[in-house]
C-alpha cells in the first residue's frame, strides 16, 4: 500500500510541477461548451434541453486530452520499463496512473462544471444529478482510456488512433450520464440509470488496469 | 547447482533468429560480459534475463525456478540499466533515487548512493539540467542504493568518464564481493577481475583470470 502511495504521490508531484498541462484540460473544458451558445443561439429553452448533453460530451473530449500523454512520457524516458521491472504487480501500477489522472483531470472537470450547468441554463432540477452522474462516470473515463493510451505506446500519430480505440467504449457511460440527468429534470426515476453507471464503473476498475497492464507488456517487448 | 541459468534459448526479432542453442550460468560472486557486434544480441539477452521479454524457447531459471512463473520475485532481486536514464526532468536527483528505492520497500540513504559516483553536490538539482553523462550516474546510483543480488547492466559505460568508469568498477567489485552478480554488456574494456565473456557472435566462453 505504501508502494501505490509513492507511486501516486510521485505522479502527482510530476503534474503538479509540469503545471499548465491540466489547467489547458479545463480551459478546453469551458470553451467547448461556451461555443455552444454561439453556434445554437441563446435561446434559454434551447440550452436548456441540450445543456447536459453538451457538457458531457465535453467532458469525455476533455479527459482523452491529457490520456496520451498517460503513459506516454514514462514509455520515452524509459522509466515505464523501469516500473515493470519493480516487485510489485504492473496492474496495480497502471491502477495508480489511472487515479492520478482522474485526480488531475476528473476532479477539476467535476468542480468547473457546476458553473457551466448555470452558464447552460440547466434545469435546477437536474444540476445536483449532472454533477453527481459525472462524478460517477469520469472514473470510468479514465479507467477506460487508460487502456487506449497503453495501446497507443510506441506508434506514431497516437493522439488521433487513441480518439478512434477509445471513444467508442465512452458511448455507454454517455448514454446512461445524461439520461439519468434528463430523467431527473423529467421528474422519473434515476436509479436505474444511475445504477448501471455504477455498474459500468465498478465493471471498469475490475477489468482495465488488467488490460492496460496486458498492453505495456506487449508495448515493452518490442 | 547454478544460482542463475539460462538453458538452450531461442529469440526472434521480427523474422530474424537473434540467437538459437545460447546457455548461460551464474553463481553468488560471478560476473558475466557480454561481447558481440551491433546487433548482435546483447540487449536483447539482458531483457530476457530481466523478464522483459520471453524466450521463444528454453528456460532461464533462478534457483531452480523458471524467472517468467513469479515475475515480481524475480523483479525483487534484480536491477536493470538499459539504454534510457529513466531520470525525470522536473524532480530533482535525490528525489528520482528516493522515488525508486520506495517502490522496492526499502529504506534507502541516498547521499551515501549518491557519493559513490561523486554526485553529491547534485542531489537537489532537477534532473533537466544534468549532462548525459551525470544522468548515467545517478541512474547508476539508482542500483546502489538498494540492494538485489542481480545486476543486469546494458552498456553501462555510455556516456561515463574515465573516474565515473572507475567508479563502477569499484561498485561492481564491492557488490561482487557482498555475493552479488553482474550481467554486463559492453564494448569497452571493464577493469574486472575473473569475469567469464561470453561472445554473442559464436556464442563462445571465456575465463578470464582472477
Amino acid at each position: 500500500m505504501s508502494r501505490f502511495i509513492a507511486l501516486i504521490h510521485r505522479d502527482l508531484q510530476l503534474s503538479m510541477r509540469q503545471g499548465m498541462d491540466n489547467v489547458m484540460v479545463v480551459m478546453f473544458f469551458v470553451l467547448a461548451v461556451i461555443l455552444f451558445p454561439f453556434g445554437v443561439g441563446p435561446e434559454p429553452g434551447i440550452l436548456a434541453r441540450i445543456g447536459a448533453g453538451v457538457i458531457w460530451v465535453a467532458a469525455l473530449l476533455a479527459a482523452m486530452l491529457s490520456l496520451e500523454r498517460l503513459f506516454q512520457t514514462d514509455y520515452e524516458d524509459g522509466s515505464l520499463e523501469l516500473l515493470a521491472l519493480q516487485p510489485l504487480a504492473l496492474e496495480i501500477i497502471v491502477l495508480a496512473k489511472i487515479v492520478v489522472h482522474w485526480l488531475t483531470t476528473g476532479l477539476p472537470l467535476l468542480i468547473a462544471t457546476p458553473i457551466l450547468a448555470i452558464f447552460m441554463n440547466v434545469p435546477s432540477d437536474g444540476f445536483w444529478m449532472l454533477v453527481f452522474t459525472l462524478a460517477l462516470g469520469t472514473p470510468s473515463l479514465s479507467l477506460i482510456g487508460a487502456i487506449g493510451a497503453a495501446l497507443i505506446l510506441g506508434s506514431r500519430r497516437g493522439g488521433v488512433l487513441l480518439s478512434l480505440l477509445v471513444l467508442p467504449l465512452y458511448i455507454p457511460v454517455l448514454i446512461f450520464g445524461v439520461s439519468a440527468v434528463d430523467a431527473a429534470i423529467g421528474g422519473f426515476p434515476v436509479n436505474s440509470h444511475l445504477m448501471i453507471l455504477g455498474g459500468l464503473l465498478i465493471a471498469a476498475i475490475a477489468l482495465c488496469p488488467w488490460a492496460g497492464a496486458g498492453a505495456i507488456r506487449q508495448a515493452l517487448e518490442t | 547447482m547454478t544460482t542463475f541459468s539460462g538453458t538452450d534459448l531461442l529469440c526472434f526479432r521480427g523474422e530474424r533468429t537473434v540467437f538459437a542453442g545460447l546457455s548461460f550460468g551464474m553463481d553468488a560472486g560471478d560476473a558475466l560480459v557480454l561481447r558481440g557486434r551491433n546487433g548482435s544480441g546483447k540487449s536483447t539477452l539482458l531483457r530476457l534475463m530481466a523478464g522483459l521479454l520471453k524466450p521463444e524457447q528454453g528456460i532461464i531459471n533462478w534457483s531452480g525456478e523458471n524467472i517468467n512463473e513469479e515475475p515480481e520475485d524475480h523483479n525483487q532481486r534484480l536491477h536493470y540499466v538499459g539504454h534510457l536514464d529513466a531520470v525525470k526532468a522536473v524532480l530533482s536527483v535525490s528525489e528520482n533515487i528516493q522515488f525508486w528505492s520506495e517502490l522496492r520497500g526499502c529504506e534507502v540513504n541516498v547521499p551515501k548512493a549518491l557519493e559513490v559516483f561523486g554526485i553529491g553536490f547534485l542531489a537537489d538539482v532537477p534532473g533537466r539540467f544534468l549532462s548525459a553523462g551525470q544522468k548515467r550516474r545517478v541512474n547508476l546510483a539508482r542500483i546502489i542504493a538498494t540492494p538485489a543480488p542481480l545486476w543486469l547492466l546494458d552498456e553501462p559505460t555510455t556516456a561515463l568518464d574515465a573516474d565515473a568508469i572507475q567508479a563502477l568498477e569499484k561498485a561492481i567489485a564491492t557488490h561482487r564481493q557482498e555475493g552479488g552478480m553482474v550481467v554486463a554488456s559492453t564494448h569497452s574494456e571493464l577493469g574486472l577481475t575473473g569475469v567469464e565473456t561470453l561472445n554473442l557472435d559464436n556464442f563462445s566462453i571465456a575465463r578470464s583470470a582472477a
